[in-house]
């Protein structure tokens, strides 16, 4: 390679370093809002890149890569790291540069992991983060010394303060073009390892002096919220805290995004005509375009302080902390402790859910948490459950005095959840009985990171990406649905001097009418039948169908009503069978693709389709039947 | 036989595995024992403790411990924490301090 291209062309440069030190937060810190959340080609390990200008005019194009202790990558996400590093990674060019992350108050892990990267002989720069962290707990490190015994260039970086990074950038800067090297690495046996690792003591005994061994805040937390009892306690009021606040915070902006929408659906609607063609325009917009929207859109706020709370306990360092709570749990499920995290991610949406669990390393247990993830009660669950809820549910405290703040509707909510999680345990163990007889689960082994305060930037950065998707999702797959249940529910048009609703001359009422025999032990009639064909598409999407539904059946109601109109048309059992239906129903197309992805075939995406499908029949039929025995059909 | 296992067999009354030790328990590690567990061949069990820094000489304190079976246990290696079980532990040979 020559000078020329390469002072021309972007430098790449790749982030590596342990889970925790502080990667993203670096990343964010240079990128800022540049940055693209893509896939690596033919897996779906998540692909951060961003790009920033160096002080010195230089182009970089910078890449965050999963965390990892070694290059002996064990799970997919480990196995990105280690072909970005070696550059074996299909579709990546190798990285001009390696800046390795490491934690200044924890660095004998990262140390090792940086005399590994060496030996695949690779251009490395250290970057030591946290180092206000180091400093205000009077840890010394002497950088020159530790740059001189490494033989590689060490700056100090604080990712979270805008001028934490100069030094980095600096040394970037300084960078001399990198000769292209073959990376040499082979997987280091027991001995190579103790070898590193001792080589890495000696170093740290060498350069760097701790007073105190424990963070002190850690420390106290931790006496607490890892006691054996308060712990537990501590982390149940936490995740009841977070139902509370999904309801309770999000409402005011659902209100207006609610009222917003309306507005502008009267606003179209009175400029145009309501016969002819016209009129079939006027429907489209008013009824499916802007209804359809408007009525996913009301749940971004929820499913933001959702993603909220999930971004905060992660950035705290809580996550790591429930793993611990709930290892034993998880475990008798037949789950790996590892899994509660992506189980908790799956309560904003299994897709995530499902791609996080790339962190656990046994393919078996991860199959088994990809299986369940899409029991647990996902935010496109919450409009359907809040639309059901506010029809049937009394908006009124549980009791008096102390319970007074506890909310009816909440705690429906919370029984759903707690459906799911049920569930989603109970099918795993299930699963592990049948399945995968007498194999046991890999063994447990997480840091426990120290606490910190999450910083406001990295949050809005974590939430904005979170809406995007969701915005996108609501763009392309739900608008697209929405359109398509709108033409099936108002075309054919009535003909002139029709004396029934304009619905039932419609194809919906057709297809409607047609699953009907099906449905009806489960107390569902057929304009449940029409929103549940599009809610495949995506859960949400039943509700819009709904509306559409019952608005397009009466012109006058307004979708807003939609929830008394349910209350007068249904009765309490159905609406039960629905809830029943609703946590266990594979209702979601794109679900069902990550699963084929990510388990490498179609037969576990069938068998998951299979098996909730028949579990959502049967619990409804069930709740149906039995509702209906206790006299409320 | 390892040189390590040698070390651990002259001494047999200092040492203890990880997997037994009390909350609040101090020591340092003087050898790994790694053996088949939860689906892992013993050397893989060794080299993942390894690099979680369970190395010889490394000082160990029991942080923590969970309810259930007092399982999982967080253990205090130098400057980390890392929580894993008490069956994978075991393992882990140490001498009080
Ligand atoms: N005080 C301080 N906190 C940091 C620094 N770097 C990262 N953090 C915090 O450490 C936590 C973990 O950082 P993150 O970027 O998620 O780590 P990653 O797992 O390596 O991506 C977050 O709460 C960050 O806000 C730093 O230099 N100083
Ligand atoms: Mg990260």
């Amino acid at each position: 390679m020559n000078e020329m291209s390469t002072g021309l062309r972007d430098l790449r440069i790749a982030l590596v370093g342990n889970p925790n030190c502080g990667k993203t937060a670096l990343f964010n810190t240079l990128t800022g809002s540049r940055q693209r959340v893509a896939n690596y080609p033919g897996v779906t390990v998540e692909r951060k890149e961003g790009s920033f200008l160096s002080p010195g005019g230089r182009r970089v194009r910078l890449l965050d890569l999963p965390g990892t202790y070694s290059l002996r990558a064990r799970s997919p996400d480990e196995v990105v790291t280690r072909d970005v590093v070696l550059g074996q990674q299909a579709g990546v060019a190798p990285p001009d540069l390696l800046v390795c992350v490491a934690d200044a108050t924890n660095l004998r892990l990262g140390l090792r992991l940086i005399l590994e990267l060496k030996q695949a002989g690779r251009p490395l720069l250290v970057a030591l983060n946290m180092f206000d962290i180091a400093r205000h707990r009077g840890i010394e490190v002497d950088v020159e010394r530790l740059s001189a015994l490494l033989g590689l260039p060490v700056v100090t970086t604080v990712a979270v303060r805008r001028g934490g990074t100069e030094a980095l950038l600096a040394a970037i800067d300084a960078q001399a073009p990198a000769a292209e090297a073959e990376a040499a690495w082979s997987a280091p046996d027991a001995a190579g390892l103790r070898a590193l690792q001792r080589e890495a003591d000696r170093i740290l005994a060498a350069v760097v002096r701790v007073p105190d061994r424990r963070d002190a805040v850690t420390r106290r937390l931790d006496a607490v919220l890892l006691h054996p009892v308060a712990g537990l306690v501590i982390l149940l009021a936490v995740l009841f805290l977070m139902f509370q606040a999904v309801f309770a915070w999000a409402q005011p902006a659902m209100d207006l995004i609610d009222g917003g929408f309306q507005a502008l659906g009267a606003a179209v609607g009175a400029l145009l005509p309501e016969e002819g063609a016209a009129g079939l325009l006027r429907s489209f917009l008013q009824d499916g375009l802007i209804a359809g929207v408007g009525s996913v859109l009301v749940f971004l706020p929820q499913i933001l302080v959702l993603f909220l709370f999930i971004l905060l306990l992660e950035d705290f360092g809580y996550m790591a902390r429930a793993a611990f709570l709930m290892d034993r749990i998880m475990g008798g499920a037949g789950l790996h402790g590892r899994a509660f995290i992506p189980l908790l991610s799956s309560f904003a949406c299994a897709i995530p859910g499902i791609m996080s669990t790339r962190v656990i390393d046994s393919r078996r247990d991860r199959l088994a948490t990809i299986l369940v993830a899409p029991l647990m009660t996902c935010s496109a669950r919450i409009p359907v459950y809040t639309l059901i809820i506010g029809a049937f549910v009394p908006d009124r405290p549980v009791g008096e005095g102390a319970w007074s703040w506890v909310g009816l509707q909440g705690l429906v909510m919370f029984g759903l959840y707690a459906a799911g999680i049920l569930s989603a345990l109970g099918m795993s163990f299930v699963f592990k009985r049948l399945l995968w007889r007498g194999q046991p689960t890999e063994p447990f082994m997480l840091e426990l990171p120290d606490y910190k305060l999450p910083r406001l930037r990295n949050l809005g950065l974590g939430l904005w990406q979170r809406a995007k998707a969701f915005l996108r999702r609501a763009g392309t797959i739900i608008l697209s649905m929405m359109v398509v249940i709108w033409f099936l529910s108002s075309v054919p048009r009535p003909p002139e001097g029709a004396t029934q609703p304009a619905i039932e001359y419609s194809f919906a009422y057709s297809i409607g009418q047609a699953v009907e025999p099906l449905l009806r032990p489960i107390g569902f009639n057929w304009q449940i039948g029409v929103a549940l064909i599009p809610g495949m598409a995506a859960r949400e999407v039943a509700v819009a169908s709904l509306g559409t539904v019952y608005a397009v059946q009466d012109a006058e109601e307004d979708t807003a009503q939609l929830g008394q109109a349910l209350a007068g048309r249904w009765s309490l059992a159905t609406a039960l069978a629905f809830f029943a239906w609703y946590v266990f129903a594979p209702q979601c197309v794109a679900t069902l693709s990550v699963i084929r992805r990510e388990t490498g075939g179609q037969r576990w995406m069938w068998f998951s389709f299979g098996y909730m499908l028949a579990l959502a029949y049967l619990a409804a039929l069930a709740t149906y039947q039995g509702a209906r025995a206790l006299g409320l059909g | 036989m390892s040189f390590i296992a040698d070390t651990v067999l002259a001494e047999p009354f200092a040492v203890l595995d990880l997997g037994a030790a009390p909350q609040g328990f101090r020591g340092r590690i003087r050898g790994l024992r790694a053996f088949a567990s939860g689906g892992l061949p013993a050397e893989e069990l060794e080299r993942r403790l390894l690099e979680l820094g369970f190395v010889e000489g490394a000082e160990v304190e029991l942080l923590h411990q969970g309810l259930f079976g007092r399982d999982p246990i967080a253990i205090r290696v130098d400057s980390a924490t890392i929580a894993l079980r008490r069956r994978e532990a075991a393992a882990v040979l140490v001498e009080p301090i």
